[in-house]
C-alpha cells in the first residue's frame, strides 16, 4: 500500500488523462455528423449536397422539346451530333447574389480570420422561362472559326478552312446554315 | 484558440444542417461511372473547358478539365512539346504543317477506383461514391492540399475563395438526373462520352471490345476510369 | 507564363505547400532530435551529456508547442482541424498527426519533464509568492510528496517514459517523412528511405540545436561551458551525421544509376533552380563542411577554444543544411511537373498568411516559449535554484 501512497501523484496525472478522454468521447458523440461512415469513411450527406448543385446547361433534349423543327433539320445534317448549347452556350442568366443575412458577433469575429463560404447565386433559365433569358445568337465569324479554322494540329478528316481565304471576311452564315451547314445538302441560305 | 472555437462551432452548424433529397429515380448501386475520351476525334476547340467552367463555377486560372496539345517527333517520343494555353479554354493557336505529328489530349479527373487522393485525405473529406465518382465534401475539407499533392494527374486544385479542394465531379448533379456531363454536352465531335460500366446497354462495352484503349499512367495502378482511345505513347 | 518553363499541368503551376510546410518538419525534427539527446543520458547513461539534459527537454517542449502553428496557418479551414481527432482517416499518414502529437506532448514530453522537475516544482510551490505560486501549485497536481520513495518511483517511471519516448519521437517525425515518402505521384518524394532520412536528419538538427543553445546561453549567463559535455555531444553529432549523409547519398546514387522517367526532370532541376539550395547549401555547406570540421575534432587533439569555435560553426552549418534539406524536399518536390516536361518557380510573399514574415515569426516564437520555460523551470545544473538550498550554504 505504501507503494501506492508514493505513486499517488502519478494517479493524479493519469486521472487528468482519463478525464480529458471522457470529455473527448462525449464531445465526439455530439459533434461527428450522423451520416458519417454510412458508405465509407466520409459524410454520406455530402453525396446529396454535391448532387443538389444547380445545373446550368439544360441538355439538348430539353431544347428539342420546344425547338423540334430545328432539331429535325439538324438531325439530318452534318451537325447532327453538335448539341444546341455547344454553340448557343448554357442559356442561363446569373442574377446578382442577394445580400447575405447580417452576421452575429461570433460570425463577425470568425470572418476576420476565416472567409465565409460563397453561396451559389440564383440563375434564370431559358428552358424554365423563355422570356426571362433571350439567347444571344453567337457571332458566326468567331464561333465557327473556333472549330473549323485550319490547323495542322487538327485531325485530317475534319472539315477545316483558312477563314481569310475561304470567306474573305464574310460571316459564315452568309452561305452556311449553322443547323445544317453542308452546302450540297441543301443547307445554304 | 479564441477565434477557432467559435469558428469551429459555426462551421459545424453547416455540417450538421439537413441535406437535400437526392433524385428519387436514381439508385447509386446500379451505376459505375467513367469517361471515354476518343483522341482521334478531338479538335482542340476548348468547348469542354468553357462548358465545365460555366457549369461548375470554376474560378479563372483553375481547371477541372483542360486540353493539351502534343507535338511529337517520330525520332524522340520521350520529348514531346506540349502546350495548354489557359487550359485550352479559348482553343489553340494555328499550327503550321511540319514533319512532326500533332494531337489533342483532353484531361480531367480519372475518378480512380483505387484513388491515391482519397487514400491520403486525413479526415475523409474526399471519397469515392458508391457509384464510382470521386467527390469532395466541401463542408468537411480542411484545405490541407494533401490530395492535390497525391493526384498523379494534376486534376485537383484549391479553390481560392472557398479554400477547399475542388476537382471534376463528373457533373454528378447532372448524371444523377439522367443528363450527361457539361463537357460531353458541349463537345461537338463526340470525343468525350460519359460511360456507365454497370449499364449493359452502354456502348462502352462494345467499344472496349473493338478498340485499343488505355488509361493515363497505368503504372500508378490507380484504377483510373477515364479511358483513352488512340492514346500515343508520348502522352504524359 | 509567369515563371513556368516547358509544360506543367495547369493546376500544378502554383505551389500548394509553402515555406511553412518546410518549417513544420524542421521544427518537429528539432523536437525529436533534442529528445534523443536527452535520452542519451537517461537511457544510455552517457554521463557526459548530463548538463544538457533538462535544457534538451525544455527545448523539445518549446518547439513542440510551436509545431502546429505553421500547419494551422497553412490550412484553408483551420477551424475544422478537430476533425482529425474526431474522424481520422486510417489510410492517411497525415491523420496520425493529431494523436501522435498529443501522445508525444502529454504522455512523453510533459510527463517526463514533470517527473524530472517534480521535486523542484513542489519546493518552488512552497517558496514562491503571488501568481507564480499558484502556477507551481497547479503544476504539483495537488501532491506534495517528495519523499525518497516517491522520487524513486518518479525515476523509474521516468526511465520507462524515456524508453517509450524514443520510438515515439521517431514516430512524431518519421510519420512526416512517410507523408512525403508514400506519395507515388511524386518521384522526388516517393521512397522508403524518406522516413529514415527524415529521422536521422532530425537527430542531427536537434542535437546541433541543443549544443548551440547550451553553449550560447551558458556564455550569456557568464558561466563556464562544460567542455567534456560539448565534446560528447559533438561526437554523437558526428556519427549520426555520417549515417544521415550516407542515407542521402544512397538515395542520390540510386536515382542516378536507375535513371527512371523522372530522372531527366529531377537532374535538370538540381542543376538549375535547386543548384544553390541543394548542391551548395545542403550538401557542401550544410553537410560536408560540418562533417569535415567535426571529423577533424575527432581525430586531432585541438585546444578547447578551437574546438568550441569549430563546434559552433559546424553546428550552425548543420542547422542550415538540415533546413535546406527540408526546403529541397518540400519546395523542390513541387517545382517540376508531374508530366516531367516542365518547371515552375516558387514565389514567396513577404507579408501573407504563408509568407516569409510568418515563417520568420514562427521560427522566433519557440525561443520565446523556451525563454518562458527556462524562467519557470530553470534547467541549469550549476546554479542553486532553491532559496532554501542557497540559504543553507
Amino acid at each position: 500500500m505504501s507503494k501506492f501512497k508514493d505513486a499517488g501523484h502519478l494517479f493524479r496525472f493519469a486521472g487528468l488523462f482519463v478525464l480529458l478522454f471522457v470529455v473527448f468521447l462525449v464531445v465526439r458523440h455530439f459533434v461527428v455528423p450522423k451520416s458519417f461512415g454510412k458508405y465509407g469513411h466520409y459524410r454520406a450527406d455530402a453525396i446529396g449536397e454535391v448532387a443538389a448543385h444547380p445545373a446550368k446547361f439544360a441538355g439538348h433534349e430539353t431544347c428539342e422539346a420546344c425547338h423540334s423543327d430545328v432539331a429535325d433539320k439538324k438531325g439530318k445534317g452534318k451537325h447532327a451530333h453538335v448539341n444546341c448549347e455547344a454553340c448557343h452556350g448554357a442559356l442561363v442568366k446569373v442574377l446578382p447574389a442577394p445580400p447575405p443575412p447580417t452576421p452575429n458577433l461570433y460570425e463577425r469575429m470568425v470572418a476576420l480570420v476565416i472567409k465565409p463560404m460563397p453561396v451559389d447565386p440564383p440563375v434564370l433559365r431559358h428552358a424554365e422561362d423563355p422570356a426571362s433569358v433571350v439567347p444571344e445568337l453567337p457571332d458566326t465569324t468567331v464561333l465557327c472559326a473556333r472549330c473549323h479554322t485550319a490547323s495542322a494540329a487538327k485531325p485530317k478528316g475534319f472539315p477545316q478552312v483558312v477563314p481569310a481565304d475561304h470567306s474573305n471576311g464574310l460571316a459564315c452564315k452568309t452561305c452556311h446554315d449553322p443547323h445544317s451547314p453542308a452546302m450540297d445538302a441543301g443547307g445554304t441560305k | 484558440m479564441l477565434i477557432l472555437m467559435p469558428a469551429a462551432a459555426i462551421a459545424w452548424k453547416a455540417v450538421l444542417a439537413g441535406t437535400p433529397e437526392q433524385s428519387p429515380n436514381y439508385t447509386m448501386s446500379e451505376h459505375w461511372w467513367g469517361m471515354l475520351i476518343d483522341i482521334p476525334k478531338c479538335i482542340g476547340c476548348g468547348n469542354c473547358v468553357r462548358a465545365c467552367a460555366t457549369e461548375n463555377d470554376v474560378p479563372d486560372g483553375y481547371f477541372r478539365t483542360w486540353v493539351e496539345r502534343y507535338h511529337v517527333s517520330d525520332e524522340d517520343m520521350t520529348n514531346p512539346e506540349v502546350i495548354s494555353p489557359d487550359g485550352g479554354k479559348e482553343g489553340f493557336p494555328v499550327a503550321a504543317e511540319d514533319d512532326k505529328k500533332y494531337f489533342f489530349v483532353p484531361k480531367m479527373c480519372n475518378h480512380c477506383a483505387d484513388s491515391p487522393c482519397t487514400q491520403v485525405c486525413p479526415v475523409g473529406a474526399t471519397f469515392i461514391s458508391p457509384d464510382g465518382v470521386v467527390l469532395i465534401d466541401q463542408k468537411y475539407c480542411l484545405g490541407c492540399a494533401y490530395c492535390v499533392q497525391a493526384c498523379p494527374y494534376g486534376c485537383r486544385y484549391i479553390n481560392p475563395q472557398k479554400e477547399t479542394a475542388e476537382k471534376c465531379t463528373l457533373c454528378y448533379h447532372r448524371i444523377t438526373q439522367g443528363l450527361t456531363t457539361a463537357c460531353c454536352e458541349a463537345c461537338p465531335t463526340g470525343a468525350r462520352q460519359l460511360v456507365d460500366l454497370k449499364d449493359p446497354k452502354d456502348p462502352i462495352h462494345e467499344f472496349l471490345k473493338t478498340h485499343s484503349v488505355e488509361v493515363l499512367k497505368p503504372q500508378m495502378a490507380t484504377g483510373a476510369k477515364a479511358f483513352y482511345n488512340g492514346l500515343d505513347g508520348s502522352v504524359r | 507564363m509567369n515563371g513556368v518553363e516547358g509544360f506543367m499541368y495547369p493546376n500544378e503551376i502554383a505551389l500548394q505547400w509553402s515555406v511553412l510546410i518546410v518549417l513544420y518538419p524542421f521544427i518537429t525534427g528539432l523536437v525529436a532530435g533534442a529528445f534523443i539527446l536527452a535520452s542519451l543520458e537517461r537511457v544510455f547513461r552517457v554521463e557526459a551529456v548530463k548538463p544538457t539534459y533538462r535544457l534538451a527537454l525544455l527545448t523539445a517542449l518549446a518547439f513542440l508547442l510551436d509545431a502546429p502553428l505553421p500547419l494551422q496557418l497553412h490550412l484553408g479551414h483551420p477551424e475544422r482541424s478537430p476533425e482529425m481527432y474526431f474522424t481520422p482517416h486510417s489510410t492517411s499518414a497525415m491523420a496520425m498527426f493529431g494523436y501522435v502529437y498529443l501522445w508525444y506532448l502529454m504522455a512523453v514530453l510533459v510527463l517526463e519533464i514533470w517527473l524530472d522537475y517534480r521535486k523542484d516544482i513542489v519546493l518552488w510551490s512552497q517558496e514562491s509568492k503571488g501568481s507564480l505560486r499558484i502556477v507551481y501549485k497547479i503544476m504539483t497536481l495537488g501532491s506534495s510528496n517528495i519523499s525518497e520513495k516517491a522520487l524513486a518511483v518518479d525515476e523509474r517511471v521516468g526511465w520507462i517514459v524515456t524508453i517509450i519516448g524514443i520510438p515515439s519521437a521517431f514516430l512524431l517525425h518519421g510519420y512526416v517523412g512517410f507523408i512525403f515518402g508514400s506519395i507515388k505521384a511524386n518521384p522526388w518524394w516517393s521512397s522508403p528511405l524518406m522516413p529514415v532520412v527524415f529521422i536521422f536528419s532530425a537527430m542531427v538538427s536537434g542535437i546541433a540545436a541543443v549544443m548551440l543553445l547550451y553553449m550560447g546561453v551558458t556564455k550569456l549567463r557568464h558561466h563556464t561551458i562544460d567542455v567534456k559535455c560539448v565534446d560528447a555531444i559533438a561526437m554523437y553529432l558526428f556519427y549520426i551525421f555520417i549515417i544521415d549523409f550516407s542515407l542521402e547519398m544512397i538515395d542520390l546514387i540510386h536515382r542516378i544509376y536507375e535513371a527512371d522517367e523522372s530522372f531527366r526532370s529531377l537532374n535538370f532541376l538540381v542543376h538549375t533552380q535547386l543548384y544553390i539550395p541543394h548542391i551548395v547549401i545542403q550538401i557542401c555547406l550544410g553537410t560536408l563542411t560540418p562533417l569535415i570540421l567535426l571529423g577533424i575534432t575527432q581525430v586531432v587533439k585541438l585546444p578547447e577554444i578551437v574546438r568550441k569555435r569549430m563546434y559552433t560553426v559546424a553546428g550552425s552549418l548543420a542547422l542550415i543544411g538540415i533546413f535546406a534539406m527540408r526546403w529541397n524536399v518540400v519546395i523542390g518536390g513541387q517545382l517540376f511537373s508531374k508530366s516531367f516536361l516542365g518547371y515552375t518557380t516558387y514565389k514567396i510573399h513577404l507579408v501573407s498568411k504563408e509568407g516569409l514574415l510568418a515563417a520568420i515569426g514562427l521560427t522566433i516564437l519557440p525561443f520565446i516559449f523556451l525563454w518562458v520555460l527556462v524562467k519557470l523551470l530553470p534547467p541549469w545544473p550549476d546554479t542553486n535554484i532553491h532559496k532554501a538550498a542557497a540559504a543553507a550554504d
